[in-house]
């Protein structure tokens, strides 16, 4: 199984989302903005940073990069996408998902370990979920508000398409504490939070049993990997 | 040390009312007009500095010319006042120090060898004055600054951290600073992906209006990719890449931090410069891949004086030779003049020294990360460093007077007139604490000993996914390989106020503590870096308060046979006539075998015996309880006994091995007290403990017993079933040690015979302090 993660300029947690796809059992294939190739993975990961230095908007930029033709085009046809911060921006700037992240309501970069409710487990990047499942997942960002129009709001909401929503407190504004939601299929999933960063122990968030040893991330990369196997 | 970047700068540039609008000045026209009037003043010049580069040159310079002595003879740049002292570094220095040491002070950052074929490089450099100026562009080019520094050695930056003081933190202007500076770090630090692994910040009236933004940076690098700052091989292309030249801090070095604010001058805003991450992160990326592929023989980062500093100290640690090119330089302003060319410190800019063969490989990787790059010159063998300006000769020097034998002071000094009265001021006039319960509270809550998470979650400190322990944690440790989890930890300490009570002893202290928080860690300290804030060096008695601290930290390093690797220094801490205290920052790096072994500072687990390592003693002069409770600054600091540091963090390490000891925290400011409840707020684990037996041991009382900062002593949590190997490590290494508590999920900290409080009631003390000041934090 390959997982591709793409490299924009000014992406940071390319490397890192990398690891998770190596930690989760997959082979990771690194995917560069400037071409045209996707050299035959079998799912794309757009991973977090500052892609372009955030001129413009977040994501705008590498939303019209020469990957991106077919990274929409794979994912148009069914291929499992995460989004994962700029990513989820990218995502949205591309319209593969709906709606907005503007900047945080507090003004501030925050980062800190979130609580999540998982709230769709059909999609390819949460089936290894149980409903309602909450997790722990570090949270890193400046422009995390996720916006939409009510039209958008209530079709999101009424198709389930709402996969991530924010517990114990919203961290930026977000309307409705969503954190991350899916396309219609399911196979393009973006979300604020860095499941790449809860992983591996030692080097994630805390959880009650010992300090660094959160792992909840794995599960959206074996997830893919089922979706995948289960095809 | 060398100048790691600019302190930044401005345009009150006397340039364009000087020079000849038609034409540049060039060395010809210099020979041939002597008695030309030129402003070396307004330049940060003295008389007889003007004079001396007349004698080198035999003839006045030209205005490109003194352009570059100016900057690079700046105190900033040269270190003229400081190098007399700052050699200790260098000759007190055993076999052992030298033994790790694959490079030295002298180039852009020291680099350690870690073992395994690896190698860590780290630096701390101040940005201090254009952090008051303009708080966010200031800091953040600070942080870009220091990074520069790392890459230039081969290596990939991988953490930062920030040692940051601020004036009094009700004070109006506080807010806009601290607002400025921690959101300026923030927004370069996480743009470059870089993780922030901890640092401090403390708050004291006396950097009202001298703020002071320490930024350090640590880089990891094979052995096979270290590079260095010199320009070697006749022939071999001068390259300048990165960002464009602009006109933002020209003169920055020698006119802004080479000189103290003073009330009611002109504004030096327009000086600093503005950095741009992104930039720098491509950056970054672009240099790694350039070592990769071996197409650089040397490099150097541009930071203070820019190209001045860039062309002349690579050819004086080359070949000795280099011809240049100016306008070829790639503008972001085409008005700008040749002159302010050389002199600006635009950010995220880099200078290789290229073979020609390889030039096109050079060119192919820039090209990729969509980097603009010029090729400038090339080197040469004629001992000068030669610029010429369309086609016309501007600067023709030997490039060693301008970049290494620039002039060196040895400035009056003199014994502080107000310190005997200040040291004899002692807290032995102090009533003891009667309600240990409200003065512990007071302490937690005070700004120094608050909860900092206002500014620590501003900062990424996941990135790069190697971070094994941050803030809060007593240091900050990365993994280095994957594979074996070799890694380093480390940590940032000054105590102001004790080198205001004794400069000498206060550098130890801060030694001593930043050692002990590696060591808190479970790593092994290695090596020193330091950022040496200091008044003005024209003022005695700053100087001999720098020499006290430089030779302070000099001995100590010695004695703890860790050597010192680079740093840099800050002078004219100062708004008129009041200096800082003396703020020598000491960072200290160490190293794990596995990061796995790793010791947090708090207490997880309930049950686990609670024991204090060291002794303690009546020391309450300059501690945080005299300060807070009693707003006090008198007598003398605790006594340094760095080879029992030495003892206790070779205790740590070996239970680290062993896997023996569940936490561990220093006790450092606010004593006790502050280390029982930061043990505590870690994870909301509480504790029942008891001192009788401290009191009656070491002979204080209870005040002594909380409150006391006595150096030597650490606060270590250890599991039930590992209490007898922990006991027998104590007392095979013979370092006193003493079972004061156990752990409980009690919700509370209760302190027997004396108080409870409860952790709720801790946590809201500690945690409104800053939110009340600056903000909320979300999630509190």
């Amino acid at each position: 199984m390959r997982i591709g993660v793409v490299t924009f300029p000014g992406s940071l947690d390319d490397r890192d989302a990398q690891r998770a796809v190596r930690l989760a059992g997959a082979e990771p294939v690194a995917l560069w903005h400037g071409d045209h190739d996707l050299q035959g993975v079998d799912a794309i990961v757009l991973p977090g940073g500052f892609s372009y230095g955030d001129y413009l908007r977040c994501g705008a930029i590498a939303a019209v990069s020469p990957i991106m033709t077919e990274v929409v085009s794979a994912a148009n046809s069914g291929m499992p996408v995460l989004g994962i911060c700029n990513g989820f921006q990218i995502l949205v700037e591309a319209h593969l998902l709906p709606g907005g992240l503007i900047r945080n309501d507090h003004g501030d970069f925050i980062c800190r370990d979130q609580r999540l409710r998982v709230e769709n487990t059909s999609t390819d990047w949460t089936n290894g979920f149980t409903a309602g499942q909450e997790i722990t997942i570090p949270l890193k960002n400046g422009e995390g508000g996720f916006i939409a129009d009510a039209e958008t709001i209530a079709r999101l909401e009424g198709e389930g398409r709402v996969v991530f929503r924010y517990l114990d407190v919203n961290p930026n504004g977000s309307i409705d504490d969503i954190a991350g939601i899916t396309n219609e299929r399911g196979n393009v999933v973006g979300l604020m939070p860095h499941p790449e960063h809860a992983t591996e122990p030692g080097f994630g968030p805390d959880t009650p049993a010992a300090m660094r040893s959160g792992v909840d991330g794995l599960t959206f990369f074996t997830s893919a990997i089922s979706a995948l196997v289960s095809r | 040390m060398r100048p790691g970047r600019i302190e930044a700068s401005g345009r009150p540039l006397p340039w364009s009312l000087v020079t000849p609008t038609s034409g540049a000045d060039t060395v010809s026209n210099a020979a041939a007009t002597p008695e030309k009037e030129q402003p070396f003043a307004a330049l940060g010049l003295k008389p007889d500095e003007y004079e001396l580069i007349k004698s080198i040159l035999g003839r006045r310079p030209t205005s490109g010319e003194l352009a570059m002595y100016s900057v690079m003879w700046s105190e900033h740049c040269s270190y003229k006042s400081s190098k007399k002292y700052l050699r200790q570094f260098g000759q007190k220095v055993s076999e052992n120090m030298k033994k790790n040491l694959m490079v030295g002070m002298g180039e852009n950052a020291g680099v350690i060898d870690v073992g395994e074929g690896w190698a860590v490089t780290f630096k701390i450099e101040s940005h201090n004055h254009p952090s008051y100026i303009e708080p966010f562009q200031g800091a953040a080019t600070g942080v870009g600054g220091i990074v520069r520094d790392i890459i230039s050695m081969g290596a990939r930056p991988v953490a930062v951290m920030d040692a940051l003081r601020f004036g009094q933190i009700d004070d109006p202007d506080t807010a806009r600073v601290v607002h400025g500076v921690v959101s300026g770090i923030s927004f370069y630090g996480n743009c470059l992906g870089l993780p922030n692994i901890g640092g401090e910040t403390w708050f004291d009236p006396v950097y009202q209006a001298n703020p002071l933004v320490n930024a350090l940076a640590v880089g990891v690098l094979r052995h096979e990719d270290l590079h260095l700052a010199n320009a070697r091989g006749v022939g071999n292309k001068v390259v300048l890449f990165g960002a464009r030249t602009g006109g933002d801090g020209i003169g920055g070095a020698s006119i802004l931090a080479s000189d103290s604010f003073s009330e009611g001058g002109p504004t030096k805003r327009p000086a600093v410069q503005v950095g741009d991450p992104f930039a720098e992160k491509v950056l970054i990326e672009c240099c790694l891949e350039l070592f990769a592929g071996d197409l650089v023989e040397g490099i150097q980062d541009l930071g203070a004086a820019g190209i001045s500093c860039a062309t002349s100290e690579l050819a004086s640690n080359g070949d000795g030779g280099m011809f240049i090119e100016l306008e070829k330089v790639l503008l972001r302003d085409p008005t700008l003049t040749a002159e302010e060319i050389l002199m600006s410190e635009s950010q995220e800019r880099m200078m290789a020294i290229v073979t020609p063969e390889k030039l096109e490989g050079f060119l192919a990787v820039t090209a990729k990360w969509d980097v603009e790059t010029s090729v400038l010159g090339e080197v040469t063998d004629t001992g000068r460093l030669i610029i010429n300006w369309h086609g016309e000769e501007i600067v023709n020097v030997d490039p060693r007077t301008v970049a290494v034998d620039g002039p060196v002071y040895d400035r009056p000094v003199a014994y502080p007139a107000w310190l005997d009265a200040l040291q004899a001021d002692t807290t032995a006039s102090l009533p003891r604490s009667t309600d240990l319960r409200a003065d512990t509270l007071r302490l937690v809550g005070s700004p120094n000993l608050a909860d900092k998470a206002w500014i620590t979650n501003q900062y990424d400190r996941y990135v790069m996914g190697n971070t094994a322990l941050s803030f809060p944690d007593d240091g900050g440790m990365v993994r280095v390989d994957e594979e074996s989890g070799l890694g380093f930890a480390v940590a940032t300490d000054a105590n102001g106020r004790y080198c205001q009570l004794d400069p000498y002893r206060g550098a130890q202290l801060a030694l001593a503590e930043a050692y002990r928080n590696v060591a808190a860690t479970g790593a092994t300290p290695v090596a020193v870096s330091d950022c040496l804030n200091f008044g003005s060096p024209e003022n005695p008695e700053v100087m001999w308060q720098f020499s006290r601290a430089v030779e302070g930290l000099a001995d100590g390093c010695l004695e703890l046979e860790i050597p010192v690797t680079g740093g840099n220094v800050s002078f004219y801490n100062q708004t008129g006539d009041v200096p800082i205290h003396p703020t020598p920052v000491v960072a200290v790096l160490g190293t794990i075998d596995d990061v796995a072994r790793r010791i947090p500072s708090g207490w997880q687990d309930e049950g686990d015996n609670i024991y204090l390592l060291g002794t303690t003693r009546d020391e309450l002069d300059g501690s945080a309880w005299a300060g807070v409770i009693h707003d006090h600054l008198g007598g003398v600091p605790p006594l340094v006994d760095l080879a029992g540091e030495a003892s206790l963090a070779g205790l740590i390490s070996g239970g680290a091995q062993e896997s023996l000891i569940a936490s561990a925290h220093d006790l450092a400011d606010g004593g006790l007290a502050t280390a029982l409840v930061d043990s505590v707020l870690r994870f909301g684990v509480g504790a029942r403990v008891w001192i009788s037996e401290i009191m009656e041991r070491d002979g204080v009382d209870a005040t002594a017993a909380l409150f006391s900062e006595s150096t030597g002593r650490m606060l270590v949590s250890v599991p039930r079933e590992d209490d007898v190997k922990f006991r027998g490590l104590c007392e095979g290494r013979g370092y006193p040690v003493l079972r004061i508590g156990v752990t409980e999920n009690s919700g509370q900290l209760e302190l027997q015979d004396h108080f409870t409080l409860s952790i709720d009631e801790l946590r809201g003390a500690s945690r409104s302090t800053l939110a009340e000041a600056f903000g909320p934090v979300v999630g509190y």
